[in-house]
């Protein structure tokens, strides 16, 4: 798609200018045409936003701040975790348990000390996304969940700023530049979310370490793109990478004319509640099997104290089984279906997976296959580990 | 016809693990339905309970996107490769 790109940033009050010491830190930008002094001075004047700090915000921070963009926004709530230090490469052992804007914060200033760097340490929300996203001109997404992508794109559309867009799983990343005027948006893409519990998480599938990291470099190298004007932007066209195939592959991405925000019609012109319309109640009940029996972890282990016969059905992976197990029969989640003949319906079954998301759908599914003598483990081996038995290592 | 369909990492789980299948058709329709047939817990990932592919579910025929040819109508010839992608949010853990 030939697109005339960049993006209009708003001449300074004052002639802006790179000083003796600027120069030299950005030489190796000054020195090619494509930026120069003129790309140099837009990308001091860029205001970029970046939303999450997460596994994609942290190279996205990173090459940002180290580029010279003039002022960097950083939107996250959360607080660094152990499990975080994996990808999220902004973070350090040091900065467990500190808030991600916060230590993102230092990390970045530390890095280019000419920036600003505005932080915002809130969940992104209707209520203040237009707000916050107002004074930028690109913003960045870089969170994790379907509510707030969808947040993210309604509102840059409705403000008419691009939409730096990344996502991953496990070892597959999706990128492309939503809301470029005249271009798609992810509405266009996908017109509604899957309902929870349909597509497997990223707790159940996990993801590379370095996987954000390059999807993050990616959607960087896009975001200085657009502020230089240079070359051509992933509009219209979703970028699919495959790190365990090493391999990139392009689609096509057309701009639906009956997308319901940036159609001929448009059926959404404000935000809405983006987690109604995820479907999701809360974070703690993304399964779909929500009234399925259930045992607690303490009751469970009093049972089997007392030597009640009880059959434990784990339908985690085998390489989750590796990890940690509570001596059950292993059968995963899907292969349930072509294995329901290992099961004896007669005794009583007790199914578990890592946090009772995944055993609830095997319960609801064995309840229908007509066993009557099932529960789901409440809270998974997690709770196990937390109620029962310490030394069941947590994951 | 000999087509290839690539299974999203998403989606393994429910095709005995594989990235990709090679199914004879001359549809997309076709297509979907060989390897719905070959793996049955797939069924309910691609298709709503009235039979229609999900919104968040996209399938493409080489680089193009069906809902913009003849949705799964559309042809395939020898060689072609329908993908199956779904959205994906990120990286977290709930």
């Amino acid at each position: 798609m030939a697109t005339k790109i960049g993006v209009p940033v708003e001449p300074a009050a004052k002639p802006v200018t790179l000083s003796k010491e600027e120069i030299l830190r950005y030489s190796r930008h000054l020195i090619m045409p494509e930026v120069g002094m003129d790309g140099q001075l837009k990308i001091k004047q860029a205001k970029v936003l970046c939303v999450g700090t997460g596994g994609l915000g942290a190279p996205l921070g990173l090459y940002l701040a180290a580029a010279g963009v003039g002022r960097l926004g950083l939107v996250d709530f959360d607080v660094v975790d152990s499990t975080n230090l994996q990808r999220q490469v902004l973070f350090g052992n040091s900065d467990v348990g500190k808030p991600k804007i916060l230590a993102a914060a230092n990390r970045l200033h530390d890095l280019n000390p000419d920036i600003r760097i505005d932080t915002f340490e809130t969940e992104l929300t209707s209520a203040n996304a237009l707000e916050i996203f107002k004074d930028y001109d690109i913003i960045v997404d870089g969170t994790d969940n379907f509510p707030t992508r969808y947040l993210v794109n309604d509102a840059c559309v409705l403000l008419g700023k691009p939409n730096v867009y990344g996502s991953i799983f496990r070892f597959d990343g999706q990128i492309t530049v939503f809301g470029y005027p005249g271009g798609p948006c992810y509405r266009c893409l996908y017109p509604e979310p899957p309902p929870p519990g349909l597509v497997p998480s990223c707790a159940e599938g996990g993801v590379l370490g370095v996987l954000p990291g390059i999807v993050g470099t990616i959607q960087a190298a896009e975001t200085l793109k657009l502020i230089l004007g240079k070359g051509d932007p992933l509009v219209g066209r979703l970028l699919l990478f495959d790190a365990l195939g090493m391999k990139f592959r392009e689609l096509k991405l057309r701009k639906n004319p009956d997308c319901p925000v940036c159609g001929e019609h448009p059926t959404v012109t404000e935000l809405i509640d983006y987690v109604q319309f995820c479907g999701i109640r809360g974070e703690e009940a993304p399964s779909m099997a929500t009234n399925v029996p259930e045992i607690t972890p303490k009751n469970l282990k009093t049972r089997l104290d007392r030597g009640d016969d009880l059959y434990i059905l784990d339908v985690r992976e085998p390489h989750e089984y590796q990890i940690c197990n509570l001596k059950g029969h292993l059968i995963p989640l899907g292969e349930l279906t072509r294995r329901v003949n290992e099961l004896d319906s007669s005794r009583e079954i007790v199914a578990h997976c890592r946090s009772g998301k995944r055993s609830a759908d095997a319960v609801e599914f064995l309840q229908k296959a007509g066993f009557k003598k099932i529960w789901n483990l409440k809270g998974g081996i997690l709770a196990w580990s937390d109620e029962v038995d310490p030394s069941v290592p947590k994951y | 016809m000999a087509v290839k369909v690539m299974i999203p990492t998403p989606l393994r789980a429910y095709a005995d693990k594989k990235d990709s299948v090679e199914v004879k058709a001359a549809t997309v329709a076709e297509a979907l339905a060989a390897l719905t047939g070959q793996f049955g817990d797939l069924k309910k990932h691609l298709f709503s309970d009235d039979g229609k592919l999900r919104s968040f579910v996209n399938v493409y025929v080489n680089d193009e996107d069906i809902r913009y040819l003849q949705k799964d109508q559309t042809a395939v010839r020898e060689g072609d490769t329908i993908s199956i992608v779904p959205s994906i949010a990120g990286g977290a853990r709930n």
